[in-house]
């Protein structure tokens, strides 16, 4: 905590401002959540009066749903968004977490060498390899396919890294104890690391699945259409379809499609927070 | 050496250890080959091509693409437009993140409500958010137009007229930053050892001030330079909400690099010339990343 | 000039009292050990006094001054922490020159760039950095003025944190376990030191510690707490040779000194296992536990305790006989002179009959003398 309370007679002001500040901010702040779903609650007439009514009037409306729900593919979109993120976990923690523990704690020739490239690979951004990529897949025919979507990122450079430093933490001795127990070194990986590896897998996991849930621009190149969008994508082409017309389904649309990651959120707050925030200081 | 110092090796010795490792490793890096490596080394000979999407060959044409990119209006307004953007975005998502934290930190109750509130933004999926934006902050039926009418005040139309457009989407990427922030100087806050601030008051230090100067932001050192790289990079990145409110418009004001890579590769194909920007777009990033890290990381870690 | 004065002092953190109605008086200029097990409450009483925690109710006097209502820096006192808290990122002379630079510069010469221009500032600034010197330099620091904490070894740092608290000569010092980090053999050494300095400034010095030694070692007189109270405030020698209560008893001294359940008749002889040992309490009746420290329990033929030795441990300068008595089951642990030959299995143990203490069933001591049948 930062100030110590040494003064008895402590004046209540200044925390009372504060206070009152970080509500009015926070209010604020809230304000696109609070009229998004405002407006997905109204008709559509109501919404072109341009009212500062935040309650509906008439009690609201479920017909903004109705429609999304008819003519946008929802279920559609949000189980793509979870096959791809989970997909995208699933191989990025397969490929890293032993390339992380064998850079952590196995020696061998090149071993700086390589850590050197996986450092020089947290630097390029992934849209640079975008292009090259996408006419890769196209060539292979795999344009608007999962495996389109979920390939490129099963690589993560920063998954290797993070679980490198968080291996180099696990002690020596855990290791050496396996060992002189017997067992060979993919056994020490399965029984002994892969259990420890837990609280930093818990904190990728989080930090993977908000970004690639949240993510357009790979979604874009490589996808047409309605089958294989994920989420955000599916967002943007119903706008653009809509061509900004039936406002109310498409606020509608917005708070479908963002209250799976919030609501997880919500109820996960300390492990989303401590999750960003160890990625973020170890990174 | 003594016998104790020696570590027990893996079975078979040492190399048994370096297999075991390459197994390890093994599919990780034919990743990194196949999906980084080698993508990012064609995007960079890409650069150097007239390569079009569909078309039957592609010609070495050395820096013609560089070349035309100095000539190209377009993409001089892009790059400046960025430079705005990331001017405007970094600094205030900075600060405004510390004195957010500093003042959460400071307060006795609904820390975790807090912190949870300005976070939001950044669990959100962008897209959905700018369109809620896109309604806030829409000339005729948005609600921050008709509180200003409210008060005699004809607002702007935020996102189509040139003049407010950049700043609008300035604000939005604000907001959407501020929360990622926020939680790291928190944990940077709380790593803070107490003592230290005991000691502060005890030595005579009274004001809040004082005490942000000898302790606070000393120790903060190595959390704000993360979140500085990390908030520029991330700002230089804008992407998504271009894409959907503005499409670049009206009339390039918002044009933004990542948005016009994509256009010139996916709309107009010429993707060799998207490559060339692509290029571009990495020697920024790389350039901002040096720049930290020599600059200031000298000065921020006391060991 | 009066020291500190604290009076009836409470304190609690939720359900939780850590202190509970404490009283203490440290004399002006003099070294007073506040010695207690983990969670006893004694660093809490010491933050309450130093201004970084409030406390609920009482009164604390620093130097004939009343602080109940100001705050930490207006206390006019200076601390040294368990951890030390220097300033990572100054240099030794800068960590030193912190107190100085707070309380002899106007905010406005304090001010980051322009401070240094502000007039008056440049003599200031002068006479800081010299008296930081002076400071650093008794200290044997005079050569690292300019490093930082992390270039120096936890000996050099905690001489920093010294530093940084005498540079001011303030009414009193506060030391919260500052020797708890170092290793053993520096611990010695930096005593002395302490004591020292203690001496050469004269300042009223409050010094918390775990470990009861070096309570006894370094202090004018030594304070015992145990659970948010003050047992027994006096010299080391008495605190050692007269203490007040069993929990005082057993928490100063070591190897721990001996406990026997003892019985007290209607007549007042003392008995232990049933069999008079010579002793006699007039105030007492009933339960009792009769106290011997190690140094003076020695085998005795016909002396009146019987035991079965266990085991030993040679210490070079003294030998330990752990051993246990029969019938009770409880430990004695005979300290016997170097040279000595230790006895071996069943034997019998006698004390110097002056040096028992004896303390009734809640604890407190008992007056005892010895009777005619004493032996030995």
């Amino acid at each position: 905590m930062a100030e110590p309370r040494a003064n008895p007679r402590v004046n209540p002001w200044p925390g009372l401002l504060r206070l009152g500040f970080l509500l009015l901010l926070g209010l604020l702040f809230l304000m696109p959540y609070i009229w998004m779903i405002s407006a997905s609650l109204k008709p559509l007439d109501e919404i072109f009066r341009a009212s500062l009514n935040l309650l509906p009037e008439t009690g609201g409306t479920l017909r903004n749903y109705a429609r999304v729900f008819e003519k946008v593919p929802v279920l559609q979109y949000l189980w793509n968004g979870v096959v791809v993120c989970a997909g995208i976990l699933f191989f990025q923690l397969l490929f890293a977490v032993p390339a992380g523990y064998a850079l952590a704690k196995l020696h061998f020739p090149g071993r700086d060498w390589l850590f050197g490239a996986v450092m020089l690979g947290l630097l390029v951004p992934y849209h640079v390899p975008a292009l090259p990529l996408y006419v890769g897949f196209s060539w292979l025919g795999w344009l608007n396919t999962y495996a389109a979507l979920i390939t490129p990122s099963v690589i993560s450079v920063f998954a290797i890294f993070l679980f490198r430093q968080f291996f180099k933490s696990l002690p020596d001795e855990l290791i050496h104890a396996a060992r002189i127990d017997g067992m060979n070194e993919l056994s020490i990986v399965w029984r002994v690391i892969l259990p420890n590896a837990l609280p930093a897998a818990t904190a990728f996991a989080i930090f993977s699945v908000v970004a690639h849930w949240n993510d357009l621009f790979w979604p874009l190149i490589v996808v047409t259409g309605a089958e294989r969008a994920t989420p955000a994508l599916g967002v943007l082409t119903f706008r653009s379809d809509e061509a900004g017309d039936d406002f109310g389904a498409l606020m509608a649309a917005s708070v479908i499609m963002t209250t799976p990651l919030v609501l997880a959120f919500l109820l996960a707050q300390r492990r989303f927070v401590e999750g960003i925030a160890t990625t973020g200081l170890k990174g | 050496m003594s016998e104790a110092a020696t570590l027990p090796r893996a079975r078979s010795g040492a190399s048994g250890e370096a297999m075991a490792a390459a197994l390890l490793c093994l599919p990780a890096m034919l990743a990194y080959l196949l999906l980084l490596l080698l993508p990012t080394a064609a995007a960079v000979l890409l650069a150097f091509t007239d390569y079009e999407l569909g078309a039957p060959s592609l010609r070495w044409i050395g820096l013609e693409n560089f070349q035309e990119l100095t000539e190209d209006r377009g993409f001089l307004v892009s790059l400046r437009n960025t430079i705005i953007y990331v001017g405007i975005v970094a600094p205030a998502s900075i600060v405004g993140a510390l004195a957010l934290a500093l003042m959460i930190e400071a307060a006795t109750r609904g820390k975790a409500l807090f912190r949870a509130v300005f976070f939001l933004p950044v669990v959100s999926l962008p897209v959905a958010m700018a369109t809620a934006w896109q309604y806030l902050l829409h000339p005729t039926i948005g609600p921050l137009n008709a509180f200003l009418a409210q008060m005699g005040i004809a607002g702007p139309a935020w996102l189509t007229s040139s003049d407010t457009v950049l700043l609008s989407l300035a604000f939005i990427g604000i907001w959407e930053a501020i929360g990622f922030n926020l939680v790291l100087f928190l944990a940077g806050l709380t790593a803070i050892p107490r003592e230290l601030h005991q000691a502060a008051e005890v030595d005579g230090v009274k004001s809040a001030w004082e005490r942000f100067r000898l302790v606070t932001w000393p120790l903060l050192g190595p959390t704000t330079l993360f979140v500085v790289t990390i908030t520029m990079i991330r700002s230089v990145r804008v992407f998504d909400s271009v894409a959907v409110l503005t499409q670049g418009g009206p009339n390039r004001a918002s044009e933004v690099l990542l948005y016009t890579m994509y256009t010139e590769g996916f709309t107009f194909f010429r993707l060799g010339y998207s490559a060339a920007i692509t290029l571009v777009f990495l020697v920024i990033v790389l350039a901002l990343m040096l720049l930290q890290t020599r600059v200031l990381d000298k000065r921020v870690h006391y060991g | 000039m009066t020291g500190i004065v604290i009076n009836g002092v409470h304190k609690r953190f939720g359900n939780f009292e850590a202190l509970r109605g404490v009283s203490l008086n440290v004399a002006a200029g003099e070294f007073l050990a506040l010695v207690g097990p983990s969670g006893c409450g004694k660093t809490t009483l010491m933050r309450v006094v130093a201004g970084i925690e409030r406390h609920d109710t009482g009164d604390i006097t620093i130097g004939g001054r009343s602080v109940g209502g100001l705050r930490a820096a207006d206390r006019d006192i200076a601390m040294v922490f368990q951890s030390y808290a220097l300033y990572p990122h100054l240099t030794v002379a800068q960590n030193i020159a912190v107190p100085l630079t707070m309380r002899r510069l106007s905010t406005a010469q304090r001010l980051p760039l322009l401070g240094r221009f502000w007039p008056g500032s440049g003599a200031a600034r002068n006479a800081i950095v010299r008296d930081a010197k002076q400071a650093a330099e008794s200290l044997g620091l005079g050569s690292m003025l300019d490093r930082r904490p992390a270039q120096l070894s936890g000996g050099q740092r905690q001489r920093v944190a010294l530093a940084r608290a005498i540079v001011r000569s303030p009414k009193a010092f506060l030391m919260d376990e500052p020797l708890s980090n170092l290793d053993a053999a520096l611990r010695v050494q930096t005593r002395r030191e302490i004591v020292d300095i203690h001496r050469r400034v004269g300042a009223t010095t409050l010094y918390v510690t775990h470990d009861q030694s070096e309570a006894l070692t370094m202090a004018d007189r030594v304070a015992v707490m145990l659970a948010g109270e003050i047992l027994q405030v006096d010299t080391p020698a008495r605190i050692y040779t007269d203490p007040a209560d069993l929990r005082v008893a057993t928490f100063i001294g070591s190897p721990r000194i001996n406990t026997l359940a003892a019985e007290v008749t209607p007549g007042g002889m003392v008995l232990v296992a049933g069999e008079a040992v010579g002793l006699h309490a007039p105030g007492a009746t009933g339960a009792a536990t009769l106290a011997l420290r190690p140094e003076d329990v020695r085998p005795e033929p016909r002396g009146p305790l019987e035991v079965v030795a266990e085991y030993i441990e040679f210490l070079g300068e003294s030998t330990l006989l752990h051993s246990r008595h029969p019938r009770l089951g409880t430990a004695i642990t005979l300290r016997l002179p170097p040279g000595d030959a230790a006895p071996e299995g069943p034997f019998r143990v006698g004390f110097a009959p002056r040096r028992a203490l004896l303390f009734d069933g809640n604890g407190k001591r008992q007056p005892m003398h010895v009777t005619e049948a004493a032996h030995v």
